[in-house]
């Protein structure tokens, strides 16, 4: 049984045409509003794909559609090949969910709520407080594992969450934000283990708010708002969308912006972002364009308090896509 | 950290389903629930407070005045008492729970595993049964302190216990059906709490019916908890019983079928 059921595993992924998860034309309203508007995606078996959006692009309500939380309005999906809507029990043996908010007991220790889970996937108890030890040892939990979850940290707590998902070793794993309101340090360490989770052979499927955070997991990103896919690619493909990196122009004599903005759409070939009245933005491809913007600005005697190269922001990013500004500000400069 | 072999050994838990899943889940998942009120006593506690509270208020207070005396008015007033301890119980507990279960993640994990979707709630359900044995066995051990004395046998005791808590659970399912529809806990606290009033005073547990005014004996009349009363009277003290047994059985069944099936309905279906 077990060499066989890793033997299939394996063939799954060195056939490499494997689709886990295929969806098209999905879409789902709430009263009026059109949370998910027409949702196209594939992804391949063994790899992150990251859902990236600002909030209330419709990431969650795509996530629920797929697992199964939601009947979608129009369109169709599979997980595994099985369609969502006529086999929804084959996909929910197929998928784990782990949701925005920790949904592990509070009153349990984790061991007991990873045991309970085991259970009810079928596994005796003993199998599945046997699962339990090896998972808490796995997500770093060992000692915390017979404590109460009301106890634990936030980190702890997304470790023992995510350690949940896996008790059934599901085909794909759904991440809905998994890191979000974790401190910098807590968010790297969560990272690791969803990486190997992905090398291990599982599928993942994460939303997320966070550039960077679809930058360090995904393979492949789909990049929504407002219900519909603005762009998809590997992280490099959509970083060259929005040029690469972004050159911040703030002349000393504010007078002179016009002039300065001349110089650089003359270098660049396109009109550079005035987001205000004393500083001009605009995607560049490479250093080149950056080092001769410099140097015209010199030649034309315009000096300058600020003048830098930076890597875009996921609000430039999605400047660039949609043509407008997102609510969201807290990822200025975030993007590394 | 190494990489998850875990992940791809073994086999995959739950490829096959197997039978009676949805017993076997829903017993799991009241396992969970003793082990949450375990932890919680104090929940247990609140819902004993009420009819404790209101026991000594009435004997003490009033008991002289209403029946002569203290110890004759507490024989008149503990059916209804405890009657009113497994309403509480069940109006005030299980509804509850699945509403926080609802807003935490814990539910969307529930609802996307290979589990019968009424398994949750029917093991929440399970699992809060022990609450009105709680309330049953504490209401009649403070009652036999105070002086209270069972005038039939044990059979009629296990009765007229068993009769409560059946009503108290079948009426739980309203809040139920409350704490799976609406967002706001509060809601199905204040529901919950609110109701008691009507349903359990609203009898003849204090007061004979005739000593009432017009109005409140229309209610009492149809109040189905003033059948309990009657019936938990009647086997603890002795008298007939038979019909006002087979009525609180009636309306039982039918809080049950009604708010239970509503409740498990929205239940499967909420978003």
């Amino acid at each position: 049984m077990t060499a066989e059921n890793a033997h299939t595993r394996t063939s799954t992924i060195t056939s490499g045409t494997t689709l886990a998860i295929e969806a098209s034309g999905l879409a789902k309203s709430f009263g009026t509003t059109r949370a998910v508007d027409g949702v196209d995606f594939t992804i391949e078996a063994g790899t992150v794909h990251g859902l990236l959006g600002p909030n209330g692009a419709g990431k969650t309500t795509v996530v629920r559609l797929l697992a199964t939380l939601l009947r979608p309005d129009a369109g169709r999906a599979a997980i595994m090949g099985h369609d969502i809507i006529r086999d929804p029990a084959a996909v929910r043996r197929r998928i784990s969910l782990t949701g925005q908010f920790a949904s592990v007991d509070e009153d349990l220790t984790g061991a007991e709520n990873l045991t309970m889970f085991g259970q009810l996937l079928d596994l005796p108890k003993s199998a599945a407080k046997v699962r339990a030890r090896e998972l808490l040892d796995e997500f770093q939990l060992t000692e915390a594992g017979d404590n109460r979850v009301r106890t634990y940290s936030g980190g702890m707590r997304r470790r023992l969450d995510l350690a949940a998902s896996l008790i059934g070793r599901p085909d794909v794993v759904f991440l809905d934000e998994p890191t979000t309101g974790l401190d910098p340090g807590k968010r790297e360490e969560l990272w690791q283990m969803i990486r190997s989770i992905a090398r291990s052979g599982g599928t993942v499927l994460l939303t997320t708010q966070y550039m960077e955070e679809a930058d360090a997991l995904a393979d492949q990103i789909t990049v929504i708002n407002h219900g519909t896919v603005i762009a998809r690619g590997t992280p490099p493909e959509l970083k060259r969308i929005v040029g690469g990196q972004i050159v911040v122009v703030r002349p000393k004599d504010t007078a002179r912006i016009s002039e300065a903005a001349s110089i650089v759409q003359a270098v660049l070939g396109y009109e550079p972002d005035a987001a205000s009245t004393e500083v001009l933005t605009a995607p560049v491809d490479g250093d080149a364009d950056f080092a001769r913007i410099v140097a015209r600005l010199a030649s034309a005697g315009i000096e300058v308090v600020e003048l830098s190269l930076r890597l875009p922001s996921l609000d430039e990013v999605f400047y660039t896509l949609t043509g407008r500004q997102t609510d969201n500000d807290e990822n200025q400069g975030a993007a590394a | 950290m190494t990489d998850m072999a875990v992940m791809s050994q073994t086999t995959s838990a739950s490829s096959q389903p197997r039978r009676w899943g949805v017993f076997r889940h829903s017993l799991v998942l009241a396992r969970r629930n003793l082990i949450k009120t375990r932890r919680n006593p104090g929940l247990v506690g609140d819902a004993l407070m009420l009819p404790i509270i209101f026991l000594l208020l009435f004997v003490y207070l009033f008991g002289g005045a209403v029946a002569g005396s203290t110890t004759e008015y507490l024989q008149y007033l503990f059916p209804g008492i405890l009657v009113m301890s497994t309403l509480i119980a069940g109006l005030l507990s299980t509804g509850l729970n699945i509403n926080i279960d609802i807003k935490k993640g814990v539910f969307d994990r529930f609802r996307s595993m290979p589990i019968d979707r009424s398994a949750p709630l029917i093991g929440s359900v399970l699992g809060d049964t022990v609450r009105y044995v709680v309330a049953v066995v504490t209401v009649f051990a403070v009652g036999y302190a105070m002086g209270f004395r069972v005038q039939t046998d044990f059979p009629s005791v296990l009765a007229a216990s068993a009769l409560s808590v059946t009503l108290g659970f079948c009426l739980g399912w309203l809040t139920v059906l409350i704490g799976v529809t609406v967002n706001e806990e509060n809601v199905v606290s204040t529901v919950g709490f609110l109701g008691i009033f009507p349903l359990a005073f609203g009898t003849d547990m204090v007061a004979p019916k005739e000593t009432l005014p017009g109005w409140l004996q229309a209610w009492v009349e149809v109040n189905p908890v003033t059948h309990a009363v009657d019936a938990t009277r009647g086997l603890l003290l002795g008298g007939p019983v038979a019909e006002s047994v087979i009525v609180t059985l009636l309306w039982s069944a039918g809080f049950l079928l009604v708010f239970g099936t509503l409740a498990l309905r929205a239940y499967r279906h909420r978003a």
